[in-house]
């Protein structure tokens, strides 16, 4: 987007001191979101943002636009009243692995099946940066942290297959390394009425440096990332060599050349079924291998506001705009002389 | 043949008061029964208060005491204050409702008893070795049978109901013997049916028989030849209407939404006893209310808090478990300055506790339980009817001060019932909000954390305000410009702003108002739903000799402002409450006072005659 807008990225920075650590990956995040904004053109007040607790949650500090830092968890819930009550606002979640995938996973699975226009960034970097290195829900079996000096036990989660398994209507996932992919990303995300999930892996380069250095490392990353692109057959390497072929099993990476270009999969991220995006979500489970990157599915579906507004016009249509007093009337009364 | 004649109806006796109670297994309908005899007699004109005791279980094994449900009704030609102490007369469904509402008989009352029900086996459910109805030991009371079953199956067999249902009619046999033996009128009772049921639902006819059938008995049967009238109470004149403390509270919250002149956004988790809070504001889309089920108590309250930073009047309503549950947001709320009300409905606690029955064990919990330097205001309605008062200064205050506001009920207003003069809706005071629209500097900024000189409050600007964006947050606030800031004597500041903040509300609600005697030796301090039976109690004293003063406390937080001054002209001050003594503590600590308490703490509320025994033990106690 190259045409003439009213703002600049440093029109959405708040002028607040960063105080992330150097390298970190919330940095690349942070310009791909002000710069986006600055592109969108859209009033800057009509944006919100609302974190939980933890690294990334500092966001909406850094933001100059209306924004909360709230309780560690709870920003989907908090950020669901802020859409509630205003629907012409664009509602921000900013939310990382342990705050969105632990302590707040409830709020996050109930704001995906409610269909609440939000847009959710969870930043997934894998571990417990605020707090200084401990395991988190993302973080892969055997992970040695100080909390887990003999391995972690865990069984982490899927973010992309949870979101899935939530029937929320639009999921994403980006790599902050990746600008111009976080940039389009967003942009469908922003485009999409109800809740937008996108799963953006975010390097902790002090307490878990490295871990999608599969995605981003010059040698590893065309054999790695899995670009999903809606009405393309999915095919990756560096000269799309390999593909993702879709059956009962599941999807299954394949060399093109064996199977022929008719039998790779052609994505369609708006199939009404979520199986088939949750069979790609299955292709990794973190980014231990070839990984997809891209919009998995994004289904329109009534949102939770627009309903609230709709009974309450149509029970005003019914009942017209009552009083207090006409309430009590139909309660029942009765005249004391 | 000797021809068939009925002894002349004798002239029903006159009383000026009556409690009545309905006992019966949870399924046999009694609330409803007693639910219906409050209408028609609030239609009829006494005053009345009630209270319907249920058991936790939606339906526990049939004709045993832990199944057993009752309503109490007091009914009374003059302004009465509770539900009455002592039931007058008790209906008996069964032997398990005899078995456990007997002792709140008094001396010499009529016991009404459904006769079928009394076979061995319920008998023995009950823990009945021998049938009370022949053994002798209910010599000191009235007793008076029906075979309620066998003449509601006669009464409702063209009807068309079948089967079970048959004998589901049964409570409004009883209805009608009742409404017989006191005169109700039955037309209200009847519209009722005709209403819920329609007029060819064969359920509707059912139980329209078995009222005419239970009423007729009465007129027909020699052994039931005396009836009461208890005349309509001479209430101010005006038009009432019969509430529980939930209905008054869900008007109050919409009420003090229209006030504030802001849409109501109420966000909840379903619990008992506030659920119905809850249930009635979403009967209310079309005042715009929004209304939100969340998928647990801290979303609810989040939720609800999210609608307030964009300019909703935000409540949430829970019980004591619920309230642990929103704390932390609490807490946020307060550090981010936003109005929000919490509704507390008690209950029996700890933990799930008696979550049907009453208590007053959270008053501390609404005044500290949060972590850090955290004050809130904490206001209680007293009666069922006073919590629309109480809703609607819930709203005043956490708009004027933009604080979250407490504001506490329980079990006993929940879902009791009292008549209500209903208050001139155009008159009621109103605080519309002004949100902010301008930068607040001089430099053309706006600094979210400038406080207004007069209240202390920091200005509402609300997301999508254009030039006002500013970001709020759980983190230490610098004073005026709201930024991050971890500066250790900032940090002094701000708590101390925040703690002045709440504590000059006082300056801005009504001083107590003493009842009774400046110069009586004891005071009576009390809070929430006791205010009834504590004034009743000091009445009754006084109708026996003894003078006791009377101080009903509405704000526990911040306390009136001549509460300490009241507290020391009295040398002798005895607060009741339905917990362990947590009004008493803080009395105690605020004003250096030594209080006697009057502790209760078994799920049930308390009695004017426990109150009233302890005022005159006191006084008669010359130390």
């Amino acid at each position: 987007m190259t045409t003439e807008t009213r703002y600049t990225r440093a029109d959405f920075q708040s002028g607040q001191e960063v105080r992330w650590c150097p390298g970190c990956g919330d940095y690349t995040i942070l310009a791909s979101v002000q710069s986006f904004l600055a592109d969108l053109d859209v009033d800057r007040e009509k944006h919100v943002f609302i974190s939980g607790i933890g690294c990334s949650s500092r966001f909406p500090y850094y933001m100059n636009t209306y924004g909360m830092h709230s309780i560690h968890g709870r920003a989907p819930a908090i950020a669901t009243g802020v859409a509630l009550a205003n629907p012409d606002l664009t509602v921000w979640v900013i939310t990382g692995d342990g705050d969105a995938l632990s302590i707040g996973g409830n709020h996050l699975i109930h704001a995906l099946r409610r269909n609440v226009n939000l847009k959710i960034l969870l930043f997934n970097n894998q571990i417990y940066g605020l707090t200084k290195g401990q395991y988190s829900p993302t973080s892969e079996e055997g992970k040695k942290t100080k909390t887990s000096p003999l391995g972690s036990i865990d069984h982490p989660f899927n973010p992309v297959s949870l979101a899935l398994g939530a029937e929320a209507t639009f999921v994403a996932r980006t790599i902050d390394m990746d600008r111009p992919h976080t940039a389009r990303m967003l942009e469908a995300a922003y485009r999409h009425k109800g809740t937008a999930f996108i799963e953006i892996y975010q390097n902790c380069n002090v307490f878990n440096d490295k871990a999608f250095q599969l995605l981003t490392g010059r040698q590893e990353r065309d054999e790695n990332r899995i670009y999903l692109e809606a009405g393309q057959p999915i095919v990756f390497g560096s000269d799309n060599e390999m593909g993702v072929t879709i059956g009962p099993d599941g999807a299954n990476i394949v060399s093109v050349a064996d199977v022929g270009l008719d039998a790779i999969a052609v994505h369609d991220p708006a199939h009404p079924n979520p199986g088939v995006a949750f069979a790609l979500s299955r292709l990794s489970h973190g980014p231990s291998g070839p990984t997809p990157l891209g919009v998995f599915r994004d289904v329109p579906r009534p949102t939770y506001g627009d309903q609230m507004v709709q009974q309450i016009r149509d029970a005003q249509a019914r009942n017209g705009v009552a009083s207090i007093a006409d309430l009590v009337q139909r309660h029942g009364t009765w005249t004391v002389q | 043949m000797q021809e068939e004649t009925l002894s002349p109806p004798e002239p029903p006796e006159r009383r000026d008061r009556v409690v009545i109670r309905f006992a019966g297994d949870s399924g046999d309908g009694m609330q409803l029964a007693g639910t219906r005899f409050t209408e028609t007699s609030a239609v009829f004109g006494n005053d009345l208060a009630t209270f319907p005791n249920y058991p936790a279980e939606i339906r526990a094994p049939q004709g045993t005491l832990a199944g057993v449900s009752s309503f109490q009704v007091h009914i009374a030609d003059w302004d009465i204050l509770t539900h009455g102490d002592a039931a007058d007369v008790l209906v008996a469904m069964n032997p398990a409702a005899l078995k456990a509402n007997l002792k709140d008989v008094a001396p010499g009352g009529l016991i009404l008893v459904n006769e079928d029900a009394f076979d061995d086996r319920n008998l023995d459910k009950a823990g009945y070795e021998s049938n009370p109805l022949t053994d002798g030991s209910l010599q000191g009371f009235h007793v008076l049978t029906a075979p309620m079953e066998e003449l509601t199956k006669i009464a409702v067999k063209d009807t068309g109901v079948k089967g079970r249902s048959v004998l589901r009619s049964k409570n409004f046999f009883a209805l009608g013997l009742i409404s017989w033996m006191f005169n109700r009128p039955t037309e209200p009772i009847l519209e009722w049916v005709e209403e819920k049921f329609g007029s060819d639902n064969p359920v509707g006819a059912a139980n329209v028989a078995a009222f005419r059938a239970g009423f007729n008995f009465g007129i027909t049967t020699e052994e039931f030849h005396h009836t009461y009238e208890i005349p309509p109470a001479k209430l101010p004149a005006g038009t009432y209407t019969n509430v529980t403390g939930n209905q008054a509270l869900a008007w109050g919250l919409v009420a003090g939404a229209k006030a504030a002149g802001l849409p109501l956004f109420l966000g909840s988790y379903p619990i008992t006893p506030a659920t119905s809070i809850l249930e009635a504001v979403a009967q209310l889309k079309h005042f715009g209310a929004k209304t939100f089920q969340a998928e647990d108590e801290i979303a609810a309250i989040g939720v609800s808090l999210g609608t307030a930073f964009a300019g909703h009047l935000a409540a949430t309503t829970t019980s004591g478990p619920g309230l642990a549950l929103k704390g932390e947001t609490l807490s946020l709320a307060i550090m981010t300055e936003l109005p929000l009300i919490v509704v507390d409905v008690q209950r029996a606690g700890p933990s799930t506790g008696l979550p049907t029955k009453v208590e007053q064990g959270d008053l501390l919990m609404a005044l500290y339980g949060r972590h850090g330097e955290a004050p809130l205001p904490v206001i209680a309605a007293a009666s069922p009817s006073d919590a629309f008062e109480v809703a609607m200064e819930a709203a005043r205050i956490a708009v004027t001060y933009m604080t979250p506001v407490i504001l506490m009920s329980d079990g006993y207003l929940a879902n009791g019932a009292e008549p209500w003069r209903v208050p001139d809706f155009d008159a009621l005071p109103e605080f519309k909000v002004e949100f902010a629209r301008e930068p607040n500097t001089d430099a053309g900024e706006f600094l979210p954390y400038i406080r207004n000189e007069r209240t202390g409050a920091r200005p509402w600007a609300i997301p999508g305000t254009p030039g006002l964006e500013h970001r709020i947050g759980g983190l230490e606030k610098e004073a005026n410009t709201g930024n991050v800031s971890y500066d250790p004597e900032n940090h002094e500041l701000m708590t101390l702003q925040r703690e002045r903040k709440i504590a000059a509300i006082a300056d801005d609600i009504p001083e107590v108002e003493v009842y009774g005697p400046e110069d009586a030796e004891v005071l009576v301090v009390s809070w929430g739903s006791t205010y009834g039976s504590v004034r009743a109690g000091v009445n009754n004293a006084k109708v026996l000799g003894h003078d006791a003063a009377h101080v009903h406390l509405r704000y526990l937080n911040p306390f009136p402002r001549n509460l300490g001054s009241v507290l020391n002209r009295y040398h002798k001050i005895l607060v009741p409450e339905l917990n362990r003594g947590q009004l008493a503590r803080v009395l105690r600590g605020q004003f250096l006072v030594p209080t006697v308490s009057l502790n209760k703490v078994q799920g049930v509320p308390l009695m004017a005659a426990e109150v009233t025994k302890k005022i005159i033990e006191l006084l008669e106690d010359k130390s």
